[in-house]
């Protein structure tokens, strides 16, 4: 069953239309990357998802329409957004950080705090500064493992390579790997088409505010013009 | 000597009170960047409930206890009612409007009370209390306690829980707050109850020895803007180390410096706003947030 459907999703910031209608199904426990070129709503789709940006058309969650899509509601709902510049609170410490992560479920668990210092051992060193001082990897494995704490159900994740060294990045999605074997289902746009392509389940490849392809992963590698635009070989 | 320890006492007692109203106004300013110009009329207001509450025969620790609780439902209810329909329109005329509510309360104060001064029984006694040869007034004493009480509580609240968490990431990042489910619109609500809190606290601890009259807090928030500024507009323990230390440095300036004497006491302040803004614009405690380039 579908965890997240969008059917005909559209959206605007002020003038300018950056949604035509988008319409993606992606399945409980699935790993889906969004391919485009600049500008072609992949982030926008994202912040649709979580409610960051006015929208209309439906927004399905298991199956059923969410009416209230606030930031705040969808984050009640599951619904885990690590938006693009990690979007850390950067005079905050690396713990409160944390712990922000978890603010859905009350008071963050000790076990949840240990579990995400497993993964990032350099998170727990770095646990009493402040979040701005950190290293742009250890920024982005600071939004992962909040994100974690958060539990999601569905997580969202925009560019989580920029900026990173080649090293950092596959580290990272190692990590997204171990969380959607371990159930959550995730959505990543990703600039590294590559990168993407190599973790992800499916994948939906966006044009000027549209879905102009979609399909298994593996499918796509071997698409002709998928090849050519965005793997470059 | 004496003379200058008790003029410390007494500069520290005014001092706990300018840096109660500063860290009000620091509180609502850290978070949404809105300088509260009302911060001092709500405290006279408040002021006034607790007296009501008094002369109607309430013995004052549960008229303070009960004109918090209305200072705190007041200030959410404000935020709530008058400065969220502009929260998303331009800072300044929130700012403007926030100069129309101090005139608005200005004139319920006087529409309900009068504009005649009241004595204000506080809880201290104004007698001295002898220390080692040095007279100290048991109200000067006494609020300084409150005033450090009310700060250290205001601490445990921001440093300590879990709404204090969610009080300092709304201030610092709203956008993302929403996503982790904050619900940063309660939680600048909340902002706006505490600050009015502390008002309360400052406002009911200044009118026994100012007097109750609608314009009682008006120069007290001069002196608290002086005291946020010296501290650092952004910094919670700045606004209240910058109080002790205005209302410090304004009793020995006034005592000491002949020429300057009670009546430029407003002027020594400004001039510590100027100095402070030509020499460290960040005040003492306030930080350009730190992040790498």
């Amino acid at each position: 069953m579908s965890l997240l459907e969008l059917r005909d999703v559209e959206a605007r910031y002020g003038e300018i239309r950056a949604l035509h209608g988008v319409s993606l199904t992606v399945d409980d426990g699935d790993f889906v990357a969004l391919l485009g070129a600049n500008g072609a709503g992949k982030t926008t789709t994202l912040r649709a998802i979580s409610g960051t940006v006015k929208t209309s058309g439906d927004v399905m969650l298991d199956g059923s329409k969410v009416f209230r899509r606030t930031p705040e509601a969808m984050a009640r709902k599951g619904v885990a957004h690590v938006p693009e510049g990690r979007g850390t609170f950067a005079t905050l410490s690396v713990l409160d950080n944390l712990r922000l992560g978890a603010w859905v479920h009350g008071n963050a668990s000790p076990r949840d705090l240990a579990h995400v210092f497993e993964f990032f051992p350099r998170l727990y060193e770095r646990r009493t500064q402040q979040a701005g001082l950190l290293s742009g990897g250890e920024q982005q494995m600071l939004a992962l493992g909040r994100a974690m704490m958060a539990k999601p159900r569905l997580l969202l994740l925009d560019e989580p390579s920029l900026g990173l060294a080649p090293l950092v990045a596959r580290e990272i999605f190692g990590v997204l790997g171990q969380m959607h074997e371990t159930g959550t289902t995730i959505v990543v746009v990703e600039q590294n088409a590559m990168l993407a392509l190599s973790h992800a389940k499916h994948a939906y490849v966006l044009e000027t505010g549209r879905v102009v392809l979609g399909g298994e992963a593996a499918d796509l590698r071997q698409n002709e013009s998928v090849r050519r635009s965005y793997l470059g070989y | 000597m004496t003379n200058f320890i008790q003029q410390i006492v007494s500069g520290l007692a005014s001092g706990g009170i300018y840096g109660l109203l500063a860290l009000a106004i620091v509180l609502i300013h850290r978070s949404t960047g809105v300088i509260n110009f009302a911060q001092g009329e709500m405290a006279t207001l408040s002021a006034f409930v607790c007296w009501t509450l008094v002369d109607h025969g309430w013995s004052f620790w549960p008229a303070f206890g009960a004109t918090l609780l209305l200072s705190f439902a007041g200030g959410v209810t404000l935020q709530a009612v008058v400065i969220r329909p502009i929260q998303n329109g331009p800072l300044l005329g929130i700012v403007i409007l926030t100069i129309g509510l101090l005139i608005a309360f200005n004139g319920l104060d006087t529409w309900i009370w009068g504009g005649a001064a009241k004595q204000f029984h506080g809880p201290f006694s104004t007698a001295p209390i002898r220390v080692g040869g040095v007279a100290f007034s048991k109200q000067d004493l006494g609020v300084i306690a409150v005033a450090l009480i009310a700060v250290a509580l205001m601490w445990l609240l921001f440093a300590k829980t879990r709404v204090g968490l969610g009080l300092r990431a709304a201030a610092v990042n709203p956008v993302e707050s929403r996503l982790v489910g904050i619900r940063v619109a309660a939680m600048l609500a909340l902002g706006w109850g505490l600050a009015a809190v502390l008002g309360a606290v400052a406002g009911v601890m200044a009118a026994p020895s100012l007097f109750l009259e609608p314009n009682m807090m008006q120069t007290v928030l001069l002196y608290a803007f002086a005291a946020a500024v010296l501290g650092g507009m952004d910094s919670p323990i700045g606004a209240v180390v910058g109080g002790l230390l205005l209302g410090v440095l304004l009793n020995l300036v006034g005592t000491y410096v002949h020429w300057i004497g009670g009546e430029l006491r407003l002027a020594t302040a400004l001039a510590v706003i100027l100095g402070v803004l030509l020499v460290r614009p960040s005040g003492l405690f306030g930080r350009t947030a730190l992040r790498r380039a």
